[in-house]
């Protein structure tokens, strides 16, 4: 059996990237890619301990969260096509009507 | 395999949130077919379910317990929320029937997004375990994605929409990360269970304690993004700007009160007894929360006063008030005072609610049809044209400065009280500074009412509706201010509950 | 590592396949001629003539059907764990099913009515 850690680690690390990816990425779209790039790395997490506890907590809140990732899609999608269509761009860095 | 019953499962106590919530699903079949002229009858149906919402939830709070087999606690703590939310999402039904109007964007989601987000607020004020913390925290976030870009196509709105959901969503991100590695730590998501496992774990080997500083920073992080501390408050003043001013009105005060919930239940019922070192007296994440105050408060106050928008100075103005909340929470940490500093918090966010809700309500009132006429230009002459409304926006001013005789001052005095009693005396002398900074920019604000010359009538769109959501918030400041007893007594067994959760 | 035996079977495909991969394009190239033409380097050789380029906006209209999809997929994530453990539940847990389906009727519902289903 592979043990927890490995797994842990893995996760860490596709944490990371995903954040990387939110902080240097300028695309709306894969911006949003990165973040549930993170989300799942917390899942990884979450189902590896687990495994590691041997109860379903850890599984039950990965049904919320992919389910939830879902609705999060929906909704971002939905913003970006609305940015889309009033400014044929989605690169975040030119979004600056609001500035102080 | 043994099943709950029904009667097991207590569903009286969730009869406030879930009410809300099964509402505002109802409601948007009925607003199908509602005609597209008469969409206010959906607001009336909405501030019908609010009201409601707040009548059962005065009565659950009257006899607390748990529900949904201790995954859903009904104490006072959740019902004192319960009630500011409640009251946070009946004067925006008041202040958006007429706004939405008049800006062209009147449609009957509109209420049911804001129903749908209130009672996620109620969720989060009573959720006892990671999991329903994570679920209502969306269910609060992702109406308030849509309600803020809810001028579309008008750019700006949608701008706002997208940065705030952006943001939202890797907050979101970081929470579940932290949530998880907490599970790692103490095997359970439960708040209640994880208080034994964190004891438990940190008498074991190190790996445990890494994981649960890690993953109680990840959550402090996450939940810091919602409520808008530094340095996770970048997107605040974009996203209030740009939002429609009721929304604005609301995410002001509702996710800050949500967001603050969960971080409270979570670091007192889960984590009071986590310590960096063997014998320390106080929760670790006293000093990480300490540090984030001062910052948030000196950042908040000092970039508000260059700020020339009204709504971009009200949202730098609630990053700071963030920050006196959160002088509370840290105050919390420490083992006698967590009592008082948790009901030092709560009275803050009632009186916060009151005076923001009613500055918003006024710079409403300004803003003409396109979103324009809200620089603090606009306001000169306002104490010519318009007396009393100028004379009302002074209160809420010198309330939100926190002078006394306003609910700004109770609230302050008791935060501070907390602090003090809590031995964080520098975070408490850079309270009372940056409180004497923000003075700066919330008396320019009543200077450009009296003392300056304007050119003459603002829009002043002060309809019926906005008059009663001012006149309401106005007298919610002045009688807490006033007569502090009527709020400090009615927290008096939140806090008790709040204790007795506290092993 | 003992931990990895399971994977082995998976590992020795992995390699076998890169290394076949390998092996037939190398010997082509040694052995076969090469003559190329325009039609020869085309992306698809003898298929038909390419009509536009292969990365172009698709219709809005995809990306709503996409979107319901996705929102009325998801939820088959809490339907198979029920399904599974059926019998066991009872009533109880059927009873709550089918609470939860009549909130997802009432999304559909609003879609519906909103014109999201319809293609013009």
């Amino acid at each position: 059996m592979v043990q927890t850690e490995m797994y842990v680690m893995l996760a860490v690390v596709l944490f990371v990237l995903g954040t990387l990816g939110v902080l240097l990425r300028r695309n709306a779209i894969l911006v949003f890619m990165s973040v549930e790039l993170m989300l799942n790395a917390a899942n990884l997490a979450l189902v590896a301990f687990a495994r590691q506890w041997g109860n379903v907590d850890g599984h039950l809140f990965v049904f919320f969260v992919i389910t939830v990732a879902a609705a999060e899609v929906a909704i971002g999608l939905a913003l970006i096509v609305a940015i889309f269509r009033s400014k044929k761009s989605i690169n975040i860095d030119e979004l600056h009507q609001l500035k102080g | 395999m043994q099943l709950p019953s029904l009667s097991e499962l207590n569903l009286g106590l969730t009869v406030p949130a879930l009410s809300l919530a099964l509402w505002a699903c109802i409601l948007l079949v009925i607003d199908l077919f509602i005609p597209r002229d008469r969409k206010s009858v959906t607001a009336w149906l909405a501030a019908g379910g609010v009201v409601f919402a707040f009548i059962a939830n005065l009565l659950v709070y009257r006899d607390p317990g748990v529900a949904f087999m201790g995954l859903f606690v009904a104490d006072e703590f959740a019902g004192f929320l319960n009630i500011v939310v409640l009251l946070t999402a009946f004067i925006a039904i008041l202040m958006s029937v007429d706004y939405l109007k008049r800006t062209g964007i009147e449609r009957g989601e509109y209420y049911v997004l804001l129903l749908m987000t209130t009672s996620g607020i109620m969720f989060m004020n009573s959720a006892n375990d990671l999991a329903v913390v994570f679920i209502a925290l969306e269910l609060l976030s992702i109406p308030l994605y849509v309600l803020a870009a809810f001028r579309a196509p008008e750019e700006r709105s949608e701008e706002a929409g997208l940065k705030y959901f952006i943001l939202g969503a890797f907050a979101s991100a970081f929470f579940v990360f932290g949530a998880a590695l907490i599970y790692g730590a103490t095997g359970s998501s439960s708040l209640p269970v994880i208080v034994d496992a964190v004891g438990r774990a940190l008498a074991g080997e190190g790996s445990s304690l890494l994981l649960l500083l890690m993953g109680s920073g990840l959550i402090l992080a996450g939940l810091g993004f919602k409520v808008a501390v530094v340095p996770f408050h970048m997107w605040t003043p974009d996203v209030y700007e740009g939002a429609p001013t009721p929304v604005t009105a609301f995410m002001s005060v509702g996710a800050k009160v949500g967001g603050f919930a969960a971080l409270l239940r979570i670091l007192l019922v889960a984590l009071p007894a986590l310590t960096v070192a063997e014998g320390d007296a106080v929760a670790g994440w006293q000093t990480a929360t300490w540090v984030v105050a001062a910052l948030t408060l000196i950042l908040g106050n000092i970039v508000a006063i260059s700020q020339t928008n009204i709504k971009r100075l009200l949202a730098y103005s609630s990053i700071a008030h963030a920050g006196y909340v959160l002088m509370a929470v840290a105050a919390a940490g420490t083992p006698g005072v967590s009592d008082q500093a948790t009901r030092a918090a709560l009275i803050y966010l009632m009186a916060y609610m009151f005076t923001n809700l009613g500055a918003f309500a006024v710079a409403m009132a300004i803003e003409k049809d396109d979103g324009s006429g809200t620089s603090l230009d606009d306001f000169k002459g306002l104490g010519r044209s318009r007396p009393l409304l100028a004379a009302i926006m002074a209160v809420f001013m010198l309330s939100l400065t926190g002078i006394p005789l306003t609910a700004g001052f109770v609230g302050k005095w008791v935060v501070f009280q907390a602090t003090i009693e809590a031995g964080l005396y520098t975070l408490a002398v850079i309270g009372v500074l940056t409180s004497v900074i923000s003075a700066f920019y919330y008396v320019r604000v009543i200077v450009n009412m009296f003392l300056e010359d304007g050119e003459g009538d603002p829009a002043a769109a002060a309809t019926p509706y906005v008059q009663w959501a001012i006149y309401l918030t106005f007298a919610g400041t002045l009688v807490l201010g006033i007569i502090p007893s009527l709020v400090t007594n009615l927290s008096g067994p939140v806090a008790l509950a709040v204790a007795s959760l506290v092993p | 590592m003992p931990t990895f035996d399971e994977f082995a079977p998976i590992g020795a495909l992995l390699i076998l396949s890169v290394v076949m991969v390998a092996l037939i394009t190398i010997i082509s190239r040694l052995f076969g001629p090469y003559r190329p033409s325009l039609r020869k380097t085309a992306p698809y050789e003898s298929g038909m003539k390419p009509i536009g380029p292969a990365v172009r906006r698709f219709p809005v209209r995809f990306y709503l059907i996409a979107v319901l999809f996705i929102l009325f997929d998801i939820e088959v994530v809490f339907m198979l764990p029920w399904a599974v453990v059926f019998r066991q539940l009872g009533l109880f847990a059927l009873i709550e099913m089918v609470i939860f389906i009549a909130i997802l009727l009432v999304g559909y519902f609003y879609a519906w009515r909103k014109g999201a289903l319809e293609w013009e």
